[in-house]
């Protein structure tokens, strides 16, 4: 009798739909695996998952990045995203030229009585004013640009903290990144939007920079580990090996090399901070936390000032909420269907 | 089209009898329109009560989607499933998704490639094994727990009982396979289906699996398509061999004819490419050039062409149909090419397949 | 699993002393020092003096973290200079803190029993109009501010058609025993039938309000983790040894599918707590939440020094809890 040998697999064949029952996808196992650790374990897997996955398509290379722009042009829930946050950020641009009114003069303060404090849509003004006489629809137009500002910042200021902390740990590793990752942990460990409040809370006189602060302060962490996660990731490949082989000194295979392939889960992770952080900012400005000086009109805090009035003229507060939801949607989508198309799992 | 071809000249089986298993011209479609892909191509053949049958070929080559489909175990979307499927006397393609059901794991079995990925981490052992008893024999929990105890004793596993309670993270690769095996065979079905059972398994085990699958086999009568791309398997284990490449069988014949005569050029290269402890050190192992990447529509000739080296003109031009090979080469032998092997390729040794890629 | 708890008991433990210290650099940062935050307005320069000698905060500053500590281990964490002033502040704490634990249940409740069963329906018939539909619904959940739903809800509900109230926990007047401070529990504990119904419906809306956040996550965890486990060898074995649907679905597939799910939820209590501030101010709900959102307010440090470590403190606990759970669900973690 024969001996059931070990005989190579033959050929290496293309995989078939006939194998995709068959072969076992690692991931799931290995992420139910990783749940050993410290508290905040999860959503670091989830952010270290986003960080692979961005580094291995730019990883290889242009085409991957054509594969995803293919993939999304086609992509309905993409390009809703990305009309939505277009108009948002035109609008934003060209607000002054928008508005129809100035949005800190009080044009209707004759109005305004102790009995109807919110003047009602009128010709020339077709959503009313608001508890000061400014006219509603020029403070909606040019809050964006305001609201584009606070978002825009905190996640830059985010992803800088980010950069700083994510670089230090990924490109030097050893103990800095020890350390740096102790600390990031601890930080995710802690209720973001919570800590978020207490941050906002130090400052006796709160302004928009203090709620800028605020929300890109809890930002750090993620950014960092996201960065980290993806240089880690890299540091084995080969062209970085290559660059390293060639004698391209550290820093210089960090930022020519490392950095810039890193910048497709950045992005994900930024467009979708960018709807967080808007909602975040209303938040703040509900509690009191946020700018108290409303000469230069944002969503959240009109949103946030609108509480008074809720019960009895709820549209005030529904015209910036709605303008904030679409706007977070908007981010949202883009940031959900750039995920998933730069995400090698679901292409396959 | 090759329908009526296959068909008819399709002889009854070895045994003579009724088939327990009769596959006719089954053919499975991925996907619609001009992205319509065909993994099985009118596919027929038999299976006899207590009759182990081989299905061999490499990845890709529609074995294991011919196995899924006679389950029915293939997703029930993007994909269209004809031809017959005749289990004694039942056509299982035409049965309802219920019906299927009862028959699954109690008339026809199956045992997969990967045996921690096909056991459930989360559930206990004895509940994997003891939940087909439930379902099909209507066992109550303990008595199905301790039938199941018996079932892992039978099937090698030490100490059942105490393994009742465990996880399959816990047991070992063959372990677990004994443990599927066991499932499979709970409720002493007619006919088992074994898709690359020892694939990923060490090689010492490997062969103990199928030592153990043979011994269960045989004493219950079971009928089995043994699933492989190891000819090594094949030769151990199948009364009878179908080699499929590119979605067809390109030949079939008894275990003894095909390992003394491999007709087809793929199974001459299948053949060249398993080592040996009887030849020479030293001899380089010739595997079939190319992959199946390589192949060409069946439509317009015979899909390995590219990668065969016994390749003449017409092989481009015309599809090879499934038809009775020379009777002096053994019983019931059939084969789809033009150009077949005239001798053994192990004989004359390594050359032919060399040249020819 | 002895060795897995107790493990996970120092990182707690790791995680707890960091936060101490964080918050005690958090009062140190205040502005003007803790002194100014203590005394608020009325302080002169001589109290603030005295205040500083009192607290001594000359000391050297491992000295003065070791005092904080000592206190806070013991419960001293200053007197209330807000709405609650000259109350304790661990005392507000311990009075609202049933009230946000009762209201975050509901609140949980809610999104588990919608979210679960939506997410692994919405898997099955991937790709149909129930799918799109609750995707679009938890991506349009999540753009909503919560304190924005809240008083939809509240609005809509209460003001409009006045069919639930509009604020507090219970109805002022009502003749109800309060023996834990969790009043739907009190009120089913003494038979007042009355008192637990009116508890029930002042917590529907700020419940449901607050289930938005855990609402859309669940879903979407759920939905993803039931398309991977369809995938998975050990269904196609299930299906292949002819188990029936509801076998399948549950032994097999969700018993799987809410391996992350359960993690998710302990995560999810952070925010759950930041997003109760909000909702508990929208409703006048009297829990911490509620006391937060008055002390950030208000600059009332002494009380959001306690109510934002017990925060941190509960969702530690939390996840400690979570952890161990998981090691019940997920046998491979013990090892």
């Amino acid at each position: 009798m024969t001996n059931p040998g070990p005989a190579p697999d033959l050929t290496p064949g293309v995989p078939t739909p006939s194998t995709t029952g068959a072969t076992t996808d690692p991931t799931p196992d290995a992420r139910r695996h990783g749940a050993l650790g410290a508290l905040a374990d999860r959503k670091k897997k989830r952010i270290d998952a986003l960080a692979e996955a961005g580094t291995i398509s730019s990883e290889e290379g242009v085409s991957l990045w054509q594969s995803a722009w293919r993939r999304l042009r086609r992509d309905p829930v993409f390009l809703i995203g990305a009309v939505i946050v277009l108009l948002f950020v035109l609008v934003a641009i060209l607000a002054p030229w928008l508005a129809p009114h100035d949005p800190r003069a009080r044009d209707l303060i004759g109005q305004v009585t102790p009995a109807t404090p919110i003047p009602e849509p009128q010709p020339g003004y077709p959503l009313g004013g608001d508890n000061a006489g400014r006219d509603m629809l020029s403070r909606l137009i040019v809050g964006s640009r305001q609201t584009l500002i606070v978002g825009v910042l905190a996640t830059l200021g985010g992803l800088a903290g980010g950069l700083v902390l994510g670089t230090l740990a990924g490109g030097i590793s050893g103990w800095v990144d020890t350390i740096v990752m102790r600390i990031v942990d601890v930080m995710l460990s802690i209720p973001s939007l919570l800590m978020a409040f207490s941050i906002a809370a130090l400052f006796a006189r709160p302004s928009q920079w203090t709620v800028i602060l605020a929300i890109a302060i809890i930002q750090i962490p993620i950014f960092a580990r996201l960065l980290r996660g993806s240089m880690m990731a890299q540091r084995h490949s080969d062209h970085v090996l290559a660059a390293r082989a060639l004698g391209v000194r550290r820093p210089a295979i960090v930022f020519r090399h490392m950095l810039p392939n890193s910048l497709g889960p950045v992005i994900v992770q930024g467009t979708l901070v960018l709807a967080v952080s808007i909602i975040d900012a209303a938040a703040l400005s509900f509690l009191g936390l946020g700018n108290p000086d409303d000469s230069i009109p944002e969503w959240g805090q009109m949103l946030g000032k609108a509480q008074t009035f809720f019960n009895t003229y709820p549209h005030i507060a529904v015209y910036p909420a709605l303008c904030i939801i679409v706007v977070a949607l908007g981010f949202t989508l883009m940031g959900e269907s750039l995920r998933e198309a730069l995400d090698p799992k679901s292409r396959r | 089209m090759t329908t009526q071809a296959s068909t008819t000249a399709y002889p009854s089986g070895a045994g003579g009898g009724e088939p327990l298993l009769s596959v006719r011209d089954l053919t499975v479609t991925f996907g619609r329109g001009g992205r319509a892909f065909t993994a099985v191509d009118h596919v027929s053949f038999d299976v006899q009560p207590g009759q182990t049958v081989g299905l061999v070929g490499e990845s890709g080559c529609g074995k294991s989607v011919t196995s899924l489909a006679i389950m029915q175990l293939l997703p029930s979307r993007g994909n269209t499933v004809s031809g017959t499927v005749s289990f004694a006397g039942e056509d299982l393609l035409s049965l309802s998704d219920a019906q299927m059901r009862d028959r699954r794991g109690r008339d026809l079995a199956m045992i997969f490639q990967d045996p921690l990925s096909s056991l459930n981490p989360v559930v206990p052992l004895g509940t994997q094994v003891a939940e087909v008893l439930q379902r099909h024999k209507g066992m109550k929990n303990a008595p199905a727990q301790k039938r199941a105890a018996e079932l892992l004793d039978k099937v090698g596993i030490p100490d059942p009982t105490r393994r009742l309670k465990e996880y399959p993270h816990q047991l070992s690769g063959g372990m677990r396979q004994r443990a599927l095996i066991a499932m499979a065979l709970a409720c002493e079905p007619r006919l088992l289906i074994a898709d690359e059972p020892t694939t990923a398994l060490d090689v010492t085990i490997q062969a103990q699996i199928l030592a153990l699958l043979k011994e269960l086999v045989q004493d219950s009568g079971t009928a089995l398509i043994m699933i492989t791309h190891d000819l090594g398997v094949v030769a151990g284990l199948c009364d009878e061999v179908n080699v499929l490449y590119g979605g067809r069988i390109v030949e079939r014949a008894g275990r003894h004819d095909l390992f003394a005569r491999p007709r087809h050029p793929y199974t001459g290269g299948l053949l060249a490419s398993i080592p040996r402890l009887t030849e020479e050190r030293g001899r380089r192992l010739t595997p079939v050039p190319g992959s199946v990447a390589d192949n060409i529509p069946w439509d317009h000739g015979c899909a390995f062409a590219p990668r065969c080296a016994s390749e003449i003109g017409v092989c481009r031009e015309r599809t090879p149909e499934l038809v009775p090979d020379r009777p002096e080469l053994g019983a019931d032998r059939l084969l789809r090419c033009h150009n077949p092997l005239e001798s053994n390729p192990l004989d004359d040794a390594p050359t032919t397949e060399e040249s020819g890629a | 699993m002895l060795r897995f708890i107790v493990r996970r008991l120092l990182q707690a433990l790791i995680a707890l002393f960091v936060l101490s210290v964080l918050l005690f650099a958090w009062l140190r940062s205040l502005p003007g020092g803790v002194v100014s935050a203590l005394l608020g307005e009325r302080g002169t320069p001589e109290s603030a003096a005295k205040l500083r000698a009192q607290l001594g905060l000359d000391d050297p500053i491992p000295v003065q973290y070791w005092r904080f500590l000592e206190r806070a281990v013991q419960g001293d964490f200053g007197v209330s200079n807000g709405v609650y002033r000259g109350q304790p502040a661990l005392d507000v704490f311990t009075q609202r803190f049933p009230a946000t634990i009762e209201l975050s249940f509901f609140a949980i409740l809610i999104a588990l029993t919608f979210a679960i069963p939506l997410g692994y329906f919405a898997a099955r018939r991937r790709g149909g109009v129930l799918d799109t539909g609750s995707v679009v619904f938890s991506l349009v959940g999540v753009a909503v501010p919560v304190f924005f739903l809240a008083y939809v809800l509240k609005y809509l509900f209460a003001v409009r058609w006045g069919l639930l109230p509009p604020s507090g926990r219970q109805t002022v007047g009502i003749n109800a025993t309060h023996i834990t401070n969790f009043y739907v529990l009190d009120a089913l504990m003494t038979r007042e039938w009355d008192a637990a119904w009116d508890a029930l419906k002042h917590l529907v809306l700020p419940a449901l309000a607050l289930s938005s956040i855990p609402f859309a996550v669940v879903f979407r965890i759920t939905r993803a983790a039931v398309i991977d486990v369809m995938d998975e060898d050990y269904v196609r074995t299930a299906r292949a040894k002819g188990l029936t649907a509801r076998t399948i679905r549950g032994r097999h597939i969700m018993r799987n599918a809410l391996i992350p799910v359960v993690t998710i939820v302990g995560l999810q209590i952070g925010a759950l707590l930041a997003g109760a501030v909000l909702t508990e101010k929208v409703f006048a709900f009297q829990g911490i939440g509620q006391a937060l959102a008055i002390g950030f307010e208000l600059r009332d440090y002494p009380v959001l020094q306690v109510l934002i470590m017990m925060a941190a403190l509960i969702y530690i606990v939390v996840n400690l809890l979570v952890d161990i759970a998981y090691a019940v669900i997920d046998p491979r973690v013990r090892l």
